[in-house]
């Protein structure tokens, strides 16, 4: 399943689909990391609105994404994780120690704009 | 009546009677006795002071149809119509008051007005008593469980509705700034309690968009710790939508608790109290409050 990946500027956002299996989740994670290479930016948001389950691979690969764009200089975003999936999570111990998280696409833009405006 | 083979039964048993033609007899006494044997229940209901959330014509109503449910029940030993009789009476009582003793007591004494008329009966037939005792006690026992349990079953349904309604009602996520969420917890929590209040705050995190929430525990004495955990979750679960928590108004209890946990507490934001908990939730939000004029 192809995750769409727009450029925003200096930032990359890509929309997660409801049902990613394992696979998507290994090669979103190769090709997310080589975009950000290549298109050299310097954020990532990476949106899960869609998502009503986050299980803990899911959860282990988007910290891993986060930990990788990092290597690369770069700082990723998860928005839009729903209330119940956000419940679910903690109750199974998926907290994305270490990830910056917004509530949704809009307040994830605001949070790497004035996180950039301040580090420039 | 002869035996099988040839010789005759003993005199008592020659007018030995099937149990169910027991039971009809028994049910036709106490039909054509109706009017008396109510009348002398309800008096002795009002002798012994039960149902007095009630009046005289409301006891009067009601104990006729529980008599005639009674009688019924006996004849057709239909038990589930007679709990469902006894929740949808307990149903129309319980909000007028009545309590579990009161109903069991009169049924009991129900049982035993019923009995009685059945001594008067058959005083000079003692064998014959025992037979329609044999059936009657059962049934009757079976009756008065029914009814006392299905009394018992509405009455816990009632209170669950109450405390689902006080659950509801005690847990209001308010809104004090853009941004800003307030949760004053008040009272016991109980797991299922901590469940909603965590449900509830990040459903108003995602409504209000808010980007700080002050919990504040300062109305809550105690908490085990399968509710402290659950708080700790409540705030990662925040974080998860983007707002951050501050924790106000911990009791020396409660702090303990968390310790004992082993809350890291480098997760957790704590202020002392509700005032410097928003105080410093303004900031995060770049809010400064400025004094203009002195209060008139």
């Amino acid at each position: 399943m192809e995750v769409p990946i727009l450029k925003q500027g200096a930032f990359l956002i890509a929309t997660f689909q409801a049902a990613l299996s394992d696979a998507d989740l290994n090669q979103l994670r190769m090709g997310l990391v080589q975009q950000v290479v290549k298109l050299r930016s310097r954020a990532v948001i990476v949106d899960v609105t869609a998502m009503d389950v986050m299980d803990s691979f899911a959860s282990r690969t988007l910290r891993e994404i986060a930990h990788m764009i990092r290597l690369r200089g770069a700082e990723t975003v998860i928005v839009g994780i729903q209330p119940e999936v956000a419940f679910a999570m903690v109750q199974l111990g998926l907290t994305l120690e270490g990830v910056a998280t917004a509530l949704d696409l809009e307040e994830g833009l605001a949070y790497l704009n004035e996180k950039f405006k301040t580090t420039n | 009546m002869a035996k099988r083979d040839g010789t005759s039964l003993p005199p008592e048993l020659k007018q030995a009677e099937e149990p169910s033609e027991l039971l009809r007899e028994l049910v036709a006494h106490l039909r054509q006795n109706r009017t008396q044997l109510r009348e002398e229940w309800v008096v002795r209901i009002t002798e012994t002071r039960l149902l007095t959330a009630m009046t005289k014509e409301e006891i009067f109503a009601e104990a006729t149809s529980v008599y005639d449910s009674y009688v019924e029940a006996l004849e057709t030993e239909a038990f589930e119509a007679l709990q469902a009789y006894a929740r949808n009476l307990s149903e129309r009582i319980i909000p007028r008051g009545v309590e579990t003793h009161e109903v069991v007591g009169i049924v009991l004494l129900l049982r035993d007005v019923l009995a009685r008329s059945l001594f008067a009966k058959y005083q000079n037939d003692f064998k014959k008593l025992n037979r329609i005792l044999d059936a009657y006690e059962p049934a009757a026992n079976r009756i008065a469980n029914t009814v006392a349990v299905g009394f018992v079953q509405e009455r816990e349904r009632v209170i669950r509705q109450q405390q689902e309604a006080i659950r509801e009602l005690s847990t209001p996520v308010l809104q004090v700034r853009e941004r800003l969420l307030i949760l004053p917890i008040i009272g016991v929590i109980d797991p299922q309690r901590a469940r909603q209040l965590t449900e509830q705050l990040l459903r108003g995190i995602r409504t209000n968009r808010a980007k700080v929430v002050v919990i504040d525990i300062t109305g809550v004495a105690a908490m085990d710790l399968t509710v402290a955990n659950n708080l700790v979750q409540t705030v990662e679960a925040s974080r998860l939508l983007g707002a951050t928590v501050i924790v106000t108004g911990l009791s020396p209890e409660i702090a303990q608790t968390l310790v004992t946990i082993g809350v890291d507490l480098g997760k957790m934001n704590t202020v002392g109290d509700l005032q410097g908990g928003i105080e410093q939730a303004e900031r995060l939000l770049g809010y400064k409050v400025e004094k203009l004029a002195e209060p008139r």
